[in-house]
Parts: structure tokens; C-alpha cells; sequence
């Protein structure tokens, strides 16, 4: 569907902590505009790809590009990278000792340098399009899950990412604050943001993917339109998947 | 109790404490300053650096001051390194307190979740700016009561500094004891001098503490 330029690139990518291979010869494009989620069973790679990709984990071999440009050798500066690939963690990882409002300055003013007014003022605009203007200057613990992720996906957004990365940002919270953040996530897409989502949310997968990668022991195993994944499934592996999440009595 | 003695020897208590407080304050600054490195070098893992503080860290803390200080006195000039007196007080006040604020340290930096370096690293921070701006004041509210007692604990070691010929507190008691024979009223301000030092900063130290809990900005 997509025919736009591809914005991060995956070749060829071998990834092992250890004790065997986690993934095996990844390669995926993202386009601009585009969102990738990546759905599979416990334990078959998902984080650990989204990981890679923002350099919190090394590569055993292969290559990711950014812009065309190669970021998994040994010259690059993942401090820079990391300000153009943001992130949300499955842990509401706000820093504690810091109110909502520093929590979301400290990238944009420590790491690019920009002038605290103008940030602040971005700051208010997206706190108040999640909903949480008034609690910018609460501490983390005074705010709920829903509450803290969606801040924390305002946290990554301030730094005008060209892509985000969400790695199973519902899979800690409670149900009923499972839909805000969600919606969020809904809405960045609507307004045509990159994203790669790692989520076991199969209808919001279906609702905000432009494409379903299945992935499945290392290796992807199916990359389709959400409508093809999950009505016809090619893969064995893909129809036992989805059947796990059917119920009939 | 001669109340006279008291009063007229007072003046020389004020004088050792101001030298006693001097060098335990330096002594302290010396050591948080040691401690903070050792603390980081082993939170990095920095290779054979981490072996030495680990030596460091054991040999500081099972041996007296006393033996430190005897060594740096007696035992360097026989190497030809002569230190004065205040040099060999603090190196070994900073050398004892050093591996005790280490641990204080070490305690708190171990007491952060890893996910907090990468959500920093992960706005784009270096690993210097997680450190300073993420980890470390985290780190610092779980360590300060450690390091509340450490410093209570260093300025009381203080009273050896007699051995290398440091007029402190314990230095004047005893002279006068020397001199005039008035061990009880001696002792008794020598107690006294101890007590107006450290009462107010334990007492500053336990508010800090309760602030700190109070405050508790954790999940």
C-alpha cells in the first residue's frame, strides 16, 4: 500500500544473548507514515527487535538503517539516533524524582538544547491533547498507569521523533486503562506519525496497523495487511496464534 | 569539680574543637569524594580499576585509623615521603571514610531500576547526562542516611588524630590530664565538646531523613 520512501530498514539482522539465537535474519522496512506492529507469541523476539533498533541492546550481526543511513556500526552516536527513534516501555518508567512538566523537558532541554520557554509551551500542547495538562506538576506516583504511559508517550514525542517505537506500552496496565492510552496511540496514527507497535491487543492491532508483521521463533513469519492476517492467515503458526484469542463456549 | 579549671581551660577545648571540626569536615568532603568514584567505577564495572577498589575497599575498612595513621607517619618517611600532620589526618581520614561511603553510594546506585537508565538514554541523554540527571539524585535519597552516619562516624574517628601530633580535642583532654591531674573535669568537657559538635548534626541528619521519606517521591 505503501509506496512512500522507507524510513528505518532492517537487513539481515542476527540477534542472540547467549544462550541460543532470539532473532534470526530479520528484515523489514518501515515507510514514512507507516505502522508496522508486530505481533507473536511470548518469548519469540518481539521487544528484543524494538530494542535493537534503538541500540539498548547489540547486534550480533546485520544492519539498521535510518534514513538510508547505517546506525548499527560502531561510529554512531546513539544519543543522537535515539532522539529521532522514540520510545515507550511496557514499565511506567517515568523518572520519579521529577514532576510530569520535567519529566517531558528533560530531552528536549538537555539533550537538543532547546530553550525551556518554547519546550514548555510544546509541552502544554501535548499534555493537554492526552488529557493531563492539569497534572503537570504532579509526581509520577500520584498518577495512575493510563497516567503515567500517556505521559510518558508525551515524553517521547517532545522530541519530535521521525518514528516510535511501543513495546507493549497496555500489556502493564489495568484494563479500564488499557483504552486511554490506546486512543492515544489511535490519534499519533491518524495524524500519519511512523510507528512500530509491539502489542498482544489484537483488535487495536487490526484497527492502527497499516501492516501486521508476525514474527515467531526469530523469525518473521507472515507480513500482511491487518484485513489478510487476520482473516486468512497463510502460516500453521499464525492460525494457532490468533485461534488463542478466540472464545467459544 | 573545679568549676575554675573548667572555665579557664574552655577556651582551649574551643580552639581543638574548631581544629577537629576542620579536619573532620575536609576529611569528610575528602572521602564522599573517594567514595562517589569507587561507587562508580563499580556501578560501570570498569574493568581492573573495579579489582582495585574492591582490594582498596576491604584493606580501608579492616584496618584501624590508628594503623593507617602510624603508617602514614612513621612508616612513609622511612620511604622518604614526608607528609605534616594535617596532610597525614585527612589522607587517612579520606582513605577510612572513603570505602564507607563507597558502600553508602554503591547501595543507593544498585537501588535504581535498570529501566530508568534506558528511559533516559532512550530521550536522547548520553550516558554521563542518565547519570547526573536520572540515576544519581535518585540514588543520593537512598544513600543519605548512610552517609548521615558515616559522617558522624568520621568526625568521632577524629580523636586519634593525637598520634600524629594534632592538638584536637583528645589531644587537649589529655594534656591537661597530664599536666594537672584533673581527669574528671577534662573528660567531662572533653564529653561535653564531643556532644555540642555531633548532637546538632545527627539532628540535622535525622530531619533530612524523615524529609526525605516524606517526600518519597518512589512509585
Amino acid at each position: 500500500m505503501n509506496e512512500k520512501e522507507i524510513l528505518l530498514e532492517v537487513r539481515h539482522l542476527h540477534k542472540d544473548y547467549g544462550n541460543g539465537p532470539v532473532l534470526k535474519d530479520i528484515s523489514l522496512e518501515v515507510h514514512k507514515g507507516e505502522v508496522v506492529v508486530i505481533i507473536g507469541p511470548s518469548g519469540c523476539g518481539k521487544s528484543t527487535l524494538l530494542r535493537c533498533m534503538n541500540g539498548l541492546e547489540p547486534i550480533q550481526s546485520g544492519e539498521i538503517l535510518l534514513d538510508g543511513k547505517v546506525i548499527t556500526d560502531s561510529k554512531t552516536k546513539w544519543s543522537e539516533i535515539r532522539q529521532k527513534i522514540g520510545m515507550v516501555f511496557q514499565s511506567y518508567d517515568l523518572f520519579p524524582h521529577m514532576t510530569v512538566m520535567d519529566n517531558i523537558l528533560l530531552g528536549p532541554m538537555k539533550a537538543q538544547g532547546r530553550a525551556k520557554k518554547e519546550v514548555t509551551q510544546e509541552a502544554e500542547t501535548l499534555l493537554s491533547r492526552v488529557g493531563l495538562l492539569e497534572k503537570r506538576d504532579a509526581y509520577p506516583r500520584q498518577l495512575s498507569g493510563g497516567q503515567k504511559q500517556r505521559v510518558a508517550i508525551v515524553r517521547a514525542l517532545i522530541m519530535k521523533p521521525e518514528i516510535m517505537l511501543f513495546d507493549e506500552v497496555t500489556a502493564a496496565l489495568d484494563p479500564e486503562m488499557v483504552r486511554e492510552v490506546l486512543d492515544v496511540m489511535l490519534e499519533l496514527a491518524r495524524e500519519g506519525s511512523t510507528m512500530m507497535i509491539v502489542t498482544h491487543e489484537m483488535q487495536f492491532a487490526r484497527a492502527v496497523a497499516d501492516r501486521i508483521v508476525f514474527l515467531d521463533e526469530g523469525l518473521i513469519a507472515e507480513s500482511d495487511t491487518p484485513e489478510n492476517f487476520f482473516t486468512q492467515p497463510r502460516t500453521d503458526r499464525a492460525k494457532r496464534f490468533l485461534n488463542t484469542f478466540i472464545f467459544t463456549k | 569539680m573545679d568549676t575554675q579549671f573548667i572555665a579557664k581551660y574552655i577556651p582551649l577545648y574551643v580552639e581543638a574543637a574548631k581544629l577537629t571540626l576542620r579536619l573532620g569536615l575536609l576529611g569528610i568532603l575528602f572521602s564522599m569524594i573517594v567514595g562517589l568514584a569507587c561507587s562508580l567505577i563499580q556501578y560501570y564495572r570498569i574493568p581492573v580499576l573495579r579489582r582495585v577498589v574492591a582490594v582498596y575497599i576491604e584493606l580501608s575498612r579492616n584496618t584501624p585509623l590508628l594503623v593507617q595513621l602510624f603508617f602514614l607517619y612513621f612508616g612513609l618517611p622511612k620511604l622518604n615521603i614526608r607528609l605534616s600532620s594535617e596532610a597525614c589526618a585527612l589522607i587517612g581520614l579520606g582513605f577510612l571514610g572513603g570505602s564507607y561511603m563507597a558502600e553508602s553510594f554503591r547501595s543507593g546506585l544498585e537501588s535504581i531500576d535498570k529501566i530508568q537508565e534506558e528511559s533516559g538514554l532512550s530521550v536522547g541523554l548520553t550516558h554521563i547526562q542518565v547519570m547526573r540527571y536520572v540515576i544519581l539524585p535518585q540514588a543520593l535519597s537512598v544513600s543519605i542516611p548512610g552517609i548521615c552516619a558515616n559522617m558522624i562516624f568520621l568526625i568521632k574517628e577524629t580523636s586519634v588524630f593525637s598520634v600524629v601530633a594534632l592538638p584536637d580535642l583528645m589531644y587537649v583532654a589529655k594534656d591537661l590530664i597530664g599536666l594537672y591531674y584533673k581527669t574528671d573535669e577534662a573528660l567531662l568537657i572533653l564529653v561535653i565538646a564531643y556532644l555540642v559538635l555531633l548532637l546538632p548534626i545527627s539532628i540535622a541528619a535525622s530531619l533530612l531523613e524523615r524529609r526525605l521519606r516524606y517526600a518519597g517521591f518512589g512509585n
